[in-house]
């Protein structure tokens, strides 16, 4: 379970965040991550994991939203691009060539965060509009 | 009034473990050592390899092993007995170590010796071919560890420890008369996920293949040196730099 230990760095990195806007604190709607899928990170896990972290957390209710990023190599003989399969052990369709140079997949990235300010008056939402 | 924004960060989700991790190097760099993360899955040999190369490399290199595999006090009596102090991480129940656990290990190290003094500082991860992948230390090497007994298709079932492997070590091999698996096809699913990384493999039992592990130990220290700067490794300041010993073997 390193997905607690990556919520844990992913909470430090949100904390340093957070700590640019101050005084103000940014209500936070969601923020976005990449993740690749040539990492040891199981999105689902990592989102269960974000849930139960912040609870009575500053970031309470915010949402974590996982943008897989496939796996895609390069054959470095063609120069074509191709998905590396397990099965196929990795190796390019192309010239049979092993997984040499990847071009993505490896990503664990925070992209980036959607948040508001609520705690000045100027930045409250507005109220609800009665029916 | 409210206004939905939206910060572009582009930051690394490990950022804070990666923030560590280069403050470890930096410590390391200043003591001139190298730093290895030796990493395999349980029972895959990492205290039986130290045991043979610590025995055979003290008297060539000032050494000691940051230890963060659930181990006996045997095993680590076993390693100190050939003069190399070992300090315990507490990694709690956490399946790797991270660059925080080993910034802890370093200021128990510190109690004991004085770091400038080492050649070669041996961190010895927790069992587990997933999770230490991902989290460096602060290493400049990551040494993985694959025994003939776990079968070949290992490499590609976990293919992300093997691919940021600098060295894979194949261990146990007077084991492979027994077994039903082939060098050729072990050797070879390492290099389909990563082909350029150096491939050695070992038995501690009876010592084969020692040699060139240790001959590429020497290489990595060799290249740390100012003489022979990589692109891997900072170069480091001339002045400090400690005359090497050559290898026993």
């Amino acid at each position: 379970m390193h997905e607690v230990d990556m919520t844990r760095c992913l909470l430090l990195s949100m904390n340093a965040w957070k700590q640019q806007h101050e005084p103000r604190i940014p209500r936070v709607s969601r923020v976005h991550l990449q993740v690749g899928s040539f990492t040891c990170v199981e999105p689902d896990q990592l989102v269960f994991t974000w849930r139960v972290a912040v609870q009575n957390t500053w970031l309470d209710g915010a949402e974590l939203v996982i943008e897989p990023v496939p796996l895609v190599g390069r054959c470095v003989r063609c120069n074509a691009t191709y998905s590396p399969d397990p099965e196929q052990a990795y190796r390019s369709p192309c010239c049979q060539h092993p997984m040499e140079e990847i071009v993505s997949g490896r990503e664990l990235r925070i992209r980036s965060v959607d948040y508001a300010f609520s705690d000045h008056p100027a930045d409250a939402l507005p109220a609800a509009t009665p029916a | 009034m409210h206004m939905p924004l939206e910060d572009t960060l582009g930051l690394n989700l490990l950022a804070a473990n990666q923030h560590q991790a280069e403050h470890n190097r930096e410590h390391f760099d200043a003591w001139r050592l190298l730093c290895l993360n030796v990493m395999s899955s349980p029972g895959a040999g990492k205290t039986s390899l130290l045991e043979r190369s610590l025995a055979a490399l003290a008297g060539a290199y000032a050494m000691a092993v940051l230890e963060g595999d659930m181990t006996t006090q045997l095993d680590a009596e076993r390693l100190e007995a050939v003069g190399v102090p070992v300090v315990p991480i507490t990694t709690g129940r956490s399946c790797h170590l991270d660059a925080a656990m080993v910034s802890g290990g370093l200021k128990l190290l510190r109690q004991r010796l004085d770091p400038a003094e080492l050649d070669l500082l041996w961190v010895e991860n927790v069992g587990n071919l997933v999770c230490p992948a991902e989290f460096e230390v602060g290493e400049h090497r990551k040494v993985a560890l694959l025994s003939v007994t776990e079968g070949d298709d290992k490499p590609l079932k976990y293919p992300v420890m093997f691919r940021e492997a600098h060295c894979v070590l194949i261990t146990k091999i007077d084991l492979l008369p027994y077994l039903p698996v082939q060098l050729e096809r072990i050797e070879a699913h390492i290099r389909q996920v990563n082909p350029h990384c150096a491939v050695i493999p070992v038995s501690a039992t009876s010592g084969e293949g020692f040699a060139a592990w240790h001959q590429w130990l020497a290489a990595q220290l060799a290249a740390i040196a100012p003489a022979a700067p990589t692109a891997l490794i900072p170069p480091r300041h001339p002045a400090r730099l400690p005359a090497r010993r050559p290898l026993p073997c």
